[in-house]
C-alpha cells in the first residue's frame, strides 16, 4: 500500500490547469503549421498565422490562449493500493482549480446553478472522473474545456441497423451543423458504444488522445482517416471563412454496448484544446 | 502586428464610433480594422438589458451609435491593461439583438453564424457584423488599449466594460445589404437549428 497526500493534488492541478490554459500542445501547433502550408486564400492563411502568433504570446507572456479558460474536467487514475491521506480528494481536487484560476489569472466560467446562474468566482467545481486501476499508481489527466465548441456537441441513440454508415453520417452532420460557431479549425472526439451516458464520456476521452499517433484498432484509423478528408473537403476552413483547415484532429473511441443499441456521441472541441497529463 | 491587419488581401482602417455612410460601403468578406471605442457585454448582460427594456426602465448607458463587442476577457495580469480577449459565439444574443438595434446600436463584433431574425434586422437598421478570430484572445488583447468598468460588476466576466479598440482585425460577416459571408462559403442556413 502507498500512502498519497491529497495536498500533492491540490498542488499539481494548480500548476496544471495555468500550463494547460497558456501552452498549446505540440500536436496541434504540428496541425497548424500544416494547415498553414496548405490554404491558398489570404484569409484562411491570416486566421492560420493569427493563431499561431497568438499560441506565441499565450506562452511567452503566461496569457490565455483563449479568454474561455474552460470548465475543468479532471481523470483521476489511481491504484487500489492507493491510501490517499490528509483530506477529501474531492476537496482537495477543487482546491487545486480554484488556486490554479486564481493566481493564474483565469477566467471563471462556471454558475452553481444552470437555471439560477450565480458565478462560483473560483471556477469550481470541476467535473470529477474517478478510475480505479491495480497497483499504486496515480495518473491525473486534465482538460479545460471551453463551451463555444461544447455547445456544438450532439448525441444520437441509433439503431444497430444504422451500422457504421450510420455513424459516420451523424459524425459528418454534426461538425457542418457545427460551422463557424465552434471555432474551426476543429479538434472532434467521438464515442461509439456503451450507453446514453457511457458514449459522451468516451467522446470526451477521446480528446485527451495525442493526434499524432495512429489508432491502434485498423477500423477505427482507417474511419479516422477517410472522415479527416471528408470534413476538410466541406471547405469551412479556419474560422468558417472558408478554406482547406476545417480539421486538425478526429478520434474515435468505442466501447461494449447493448443488442438492441447504437449509441454514437461527437464532442466537439477547437484549436484551443487543452490537456495535461501527469503522474503523482 | 495580426497577420489578419496586414496588407495582403486590402485591409480597411475604420473609426468608432462607425460611420453610417462608411456602413453602407461595407460588404461580407471585407477585411477593416477598428480603432475606438467599444462596449464588451455578453450572456448575462444583454439578458439584463433585456429585463430592463422588457419593464420599461432605461438602460445606465446609451447603445446610440454604439459597437458591441461580445467578450469576457480573462482578468488582467499585473500591468496588463486586460486578460486574453477574443469574440465569443453570437448566436446566444440572437434573441436581445433586434431591440438593441431599435436602440440605435450599430455595430457587432464576434464569431459565427446569426439567426435569420438578426440579419434582417442588420439590413433593415442598415448595421454591420463583424467577425474576430475566436480562440486568438491573447493576440487580440494587444489592439486593446484602454478598458473602464461601464456597469453591473455584479456580473463578473460577463460585467459591462467600455474598450477602447487599436487597428483590432475583423471581418464583415453580415452587411447592410443582407449578405452572410458564411452562407457564400457552406450554403444558406448551415446552423440554423
Amino acid at each position: 500500500m502507498r500512502e498519497v497526500s491529497v495536498q500533492r493534488l491540490t498542488e499539481a492541478i494548480s500548476e496544471a490547469v495555468i500550463l494547460a490554459n497558456t501552452v498549446m500542445t505540440p500536436d496541434i501547433e504540428a496541425r497548424l503549421q500544416e494547415g498553414l502550408s496548405g490554404e491558398t486564400t489570404p484569409v484562411a492563411r491570416a486566421v492560420i498565422g493569427d493563431l499561431l502568433e497568438n499560441a506565441a504570446i499565450a506562452r511567452a507572456e503566461h496569457v490565455p490562449m483563449c479568454q474561455d479558460t474552460g470548465m475543468v474536467v479532471v481523470y483521476l487514475t489511481f491504484g487500489q493500493d492507493v491510501h490517499w491521506i490528509d483530506g477529501s480528494v474531492e476537496e482537495a481536487i477543487n482546491e487545486g482549480v480554484r488556486r490554479g484560476y486564481r493566481d493564474g489569472y483565469l477566467r471563471f466560467s462556471v454558475v452553481a446553478d444552470p437555471l439560477r446562474r450565480a458565478n462560483t468566482r473560483d471556477n469550481t467545481p470541476a467535473i470529477i472522473h474517478y478510475r480505479l486501476t491495480t497497483g499504486e499508481g496515480v495518473r491525473v489527466d486534465i482538460l479545460p474545456k471551453g463551451f463555444g465548441a461544447e455547445n456544438r456537441s450532439r448525441l444520437a441513440m441509433l439503431k444497430p441497423s444504422d451500422g457504421q454508415a450510420g455513424v459516420e453520417r451523424f459524425i459528418l452532420d454534426t461538425v457542418k451543423i457545427a460551422g463557424p460557431q465552434a471555432c474551426p479549425p476543429f479538434i472532434v472526439g467521438v464515442g461509439v458504444g456503451g450507453d446514453f451516458e457511457r458514449v459522451a464520456e468516451l467522446a470526451k476521452e477521446a480528446l485527451l488522445e495525442p493526434l499524432d499517433q495512429p489508432n491502434s484498432d485498423p477500423l477505427l484509423a482507417e474511419m479516422e482517416a477517410r472522415l479527416s478528408v471528408n470534413i476538410n473537403d466541406m471547405g469551412i476552413g479556419p474560422q468558417g471563412f472558408g478554406g482547406r483547415t476545417t480539421l486538425l484532429g478526429l478520434r474515435i473511441k468505442v466501447g461494449a454496448t447493448h443488442i438492441a443499441g447504437l449509441p454514437v456521441a461527437v464532442n466537439m472541441s477547437c484549436h484551443s484544446t487543452r490537456h495535461l497529463s501527469f503522474p503523482i | 502586428m495580426s497577420p489578419l491587419s496586414r496588407s495582403e488581401g486590402a485591409v480597411r482602417e475604420l473609426a468608432l464610433p462607425l460611420d453610417p455612410a462608411v456602413i453602407l460601403s461595407l460588404h461580407a468578406g471585407d477585411r477593416v480594422t477598428l480603432t475606438g471605442p467599444t462596449l464588451a457585454a455578453r450572456d448575462a448582460a444583454h439578458q439584463r438589458m433585456h429585463e430592463l427594456l422588457q419593464a420599461g426602465e432605461p438602460l445606465p448607458f446609451s447603445l446610440d451609435a454604439e459597437t458591441i463587442y461580445y467578450v469576457g476577457p480573462s482578468p488582467a495580469r499585473p500591468g496588463a491593461v486586460i486578460g486574453s480577449a477574443g469574440p465569443t459565439s453570437s448566436y446566444r444574443m440572437d434573441s436581445f439583438t433586434p431591440e438593441l438595434l431599435a436602440l440605435g446600436l450599430l455595430g457587432m463584433i464576434g464569431k459565427g453564424r446569426r439567426s435569420r431574425e438578426v440579419i434582417e434586422a442588420i439590413k433593415e437598421r442598415q448595421t454591420v457584423y463583424f467577425g474576430a478570430v475566436g480562440g486568438a484572445g491573447a493576440l487580440l488583447a494587444r489592439r486593446i488599449t484602454r478598458v473602464e468598468s461601464v456597469a453591473w460588476e455584479d456580473l463578473g466576466s460577463e460585467a459591462i466594460l467600455r474598450l477602447w479598440l487599436e487597428r483590432f482585425p475583423v471581418v464583415v460577416i453580415n452587411d447592410a445589404y443582407g449578405h452572410d459571408l458564411y452562407d457564400d462559403i457552406s450554403g444558406p442556413g448551415a446552423a440554423d437549428e
